[in-house]
């Protein structure tokens, strides 16, 4: 046995995506920090079938917000709409405002708002892209389960969250 | 599991154990940067490596593997050998230390049987999506994790949805799936203060294996009927998977030796069902969430066992039959079950997952004190979706748990614990929840969050298939 415990990199299994934490998804269905942008999907209030795909650049914090039928969205002039507002919620909700702030590279200050801190206007994003990885999310709970036995996910134990 | 038991585990490594972990050491520093630039130190390294396999059948492989990859020149086959050789060490580290442990706790261990090759050729598709997967994992490895961006990841996202689709590759898309998603996580790699190089090159090695071209890796095995006594249940899971493996004592109907199997369920998700809400994309599969819930033993008929000890589990070909006290089965059948031998490609440290019974301790927590002897429990392996926690673990007196080895050292992963609190005796087992949360507190919590996978499901049927 190693005395003292060998290093964390010379570990199998470490934990190296943090923990996401539960939230209630109804409003904002799906959230992600990917392709260096914070996006995501917000339900519309008034339409069922009707969602909105919004999205924040990191580092530039260009804002987007449009349907999924690629209208933009009436809300955004200037200042962010409540879309982006509760994207960004959400994504506070799902990842802490320090993983989602350190993404967007932005500073926020103790106390303060991570919505106000952001100096970007209007900007496109790939929009069908977003709504098109959103749609990849949902058909995970279509893929039928197994019982067969899969070895490898012993380098993925789950390893609990904040409680 | 005793205070000598464990003062076994706890002498120094078996012969060689140390010096293969730092050929692996040396295969992880090239793969961190990349196979594709090594440097001077890194292809000694890689050199080094093939060297110490000279004398296996890998040898003449890697050794042209090493010089091809030192020169600039590697081609896939070059890599797939020195996927094998990594594995192959590894899997000389396992057996070394499994054979440690199964000495130490008197166990007897079953001997693998080769299964009859099947002649069943693969589908086309499937070749083809392996193929596309070699060729990602070879850009990763020529780039190494340093130089992974957005764009390398994203590159896998085709093939990992078209790989997700086909039934028959799941375990590497789940593994894909995992690796990648961390890989995203961590992108630009460039930027990490630490990499997990152990773990990405393991499951780089992991999947080079298991997308090559190949016959059923089920390990053959029986079909049986009899009763199966659940010892634990220990959960897996990353954002897009969760897999219940549950350990137990199988008592063959007819009489035969006790065997110690292992059953699992497995559902996909996504990274925001989590907690208790995983139980709920598993049931497909009532009989053994009642049984899980209810501590009820099994009832069992001509369900296949595999060569690697896994019982395939069929809901409709079991019965939830009496109550069945895990701790009584890990006290009374546990010590003369046949253990299952471990199928050649399963073979990796990261598989050692003995079920014991521990008693006796005492604890602070962190360790259990046997005698003088001391076992490291793994608190960060308490699942959410189940009611143990560090207190419980804490305030235990017994307790069944996986012994585990992780980069030299023994752990004790708990999947159930008997404790006083409040001068009051309680029990807590990770599948106690599997039928719904029966803590108050996380009654409320769930609550307060909604039903994830309704909501889901919900959205999915209106815009999934308009
Ligand atoms: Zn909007």
């Amino acid at each position: 046995m190693t005395a003292g415990g060998a290093a964390w990199e010379q570990h199998s299994v470490v934990r190296v995506v943090p923990p996401v934490k539960p939230r209630k998804l109804a409003k904002v269905p799906f959230v992600e920090l990917a392709d260096g942008r914070l996006q995501g999907v917000v339900s519309s209030g008034s339409d069922i079938s009707r969602v909105y795909v919004s999205s924040i650049t990191a580092g530039t914090h260009g804002l987007n917000c449009s349907t999924n039928n690629n209208r933009p969205c009436g809300g955004l002039r200037g200042a962010a709409c409540k879309h982006l507002q509760a994207l960004v919620d959400e994504a506070v909700l799902q990842y802490g405002l320090d993983r989602v702030a350190r993404y967007l590279r932005v500073e926020v200050a103790d106390g303060d708002d991570l919505m106000s801190c952001l100096r970007g206007s209007r900007e496109t994003a790939p929009a069908a892209v977003v709504f098109s990885r959103f749609l990849r999310h949902l058909a995970y709970l279509e893929l039928p389960g197994t019982t067969a036995p899969i070895p490898e996910l012993h380098w993925f134990p789950a390893m609990g969250e904040v409680r | 599991m005793l205070g000598v038991q464990v003062a076994e585990l706890l002498v120094e490594s078996p012969p060689g154990v140390d010096e293969a972990l730092d050929l692996v050491t040396g295969f992880d520093d090239a793969l961190e940067g990349g196979f594709g630039r090594l440097g001077e130190q890194r292809a000694a390294a890689l050199a080094a490596f093939a060297a110490a396999m000279g004398a296996t059948p890998l040898g003449p492989a890697l050794a042209e593997a090493a010089e091809k990859v030192a020169a600039g020149s590697t081609a896939g086959e070059h890599l797939s050998a020195l996927a094998g050789g990594r594995a192959a060490l590894l899997g000389s580290v396992h057996d070394a230390e499994l054979g440690r442990l199964d000495t130490a706790l008197g166990r007897t261990r079953d001997s693998w049987q080769e299964p009859t090759p099947t002649t069943e050729a693969e589908a086309d598709r499937a070749t083809n999506l392996l193929a596309g997967c070699r060729s990602w994992l070879h850009e990763l490895a020529i780039t190494g994790w340093r130089g992974v961006d957005h764009d390398l990841v994203s590159a896998a996202d085709q093939t990992l949805e078209a790989l997700l689709a086909e039934p028959t590759l799941r375990r590497l898309a789940v593994l894909l799936d995992g690796l990648v998603a961390e890989l995203r996580a961590s992108c630009p790699v460039a930027t990490m203060e630490r990499l997990p190089v152990r773990r990405w090159a393991d499951l780089w090695t992991r999947a080079m294996l298991l997308a090559q071209p190949a016959d059923d890796r089920s390990g053959g095995g029986e079909t049986v009927s009899g009763r199966l006594l659940i010892l634990g249940v220990e959960v897996h899971e990353h954002g897009t998977a969760v897999q219940m493996q549950v350990h137990g004592v199988l008592e063959p109907a007819g009489g035969g030796d006790a065997r110690l199997v292992r059953t699992s369920v497995a559902a996909a998700k996504v990274d925001t069902i989590v907690g208790p809400a995983v139980w709920r994309l598993l049931n497909d599969h009532p009989v053994l969430l009642k049984a899980l819930a209810e501590h009820r033993s099994l009832e069992v008929t001509d369900v296949p066992l595999l060569g690697s000890g896994d019982l395939v589990w069929h809901d409709d070909q079991a019965d939830a039959g009496d109550p069945a006290d895990p701790f009584a089965t890990a006290r009374i059948r546990l010590a003369g079950a046949l253990a299952p031998a471990v199928p050649p490609l399963d073979r990796h440290p990261v598989r050692i997952c003995e079920p014991v019974l521990v008693e006796g301790y005492t604890t602070d927590g962190g360790t259990f004190d046997l005698d003088g002897d001391t076992l490291a429990v793994d608190t960060g392996r308490l699942p959410a979706c189940g009611p143990l926690t560090p207190e419980l673990v804490a305030a235990s007196t017994a307790c069944i748990g996986l012994i585990r080895w992780d980069a030299g050292r023994w752990t004790l992963q708990p999947l159930a614990v008997q404790a006083t609190v409040k001068r009051t005796a309680v029990e807590a087992h990770n599948g106690d929840w599997a039928q719904g949360v029966t803590d108050p507190k996380a009654v409320k919590a769930e609550a307060r969050t909604g039903d994830a996978v309704a909501v889901l499901r919900e959205r999915a049927g209106r815009l999934l298939r308009k």
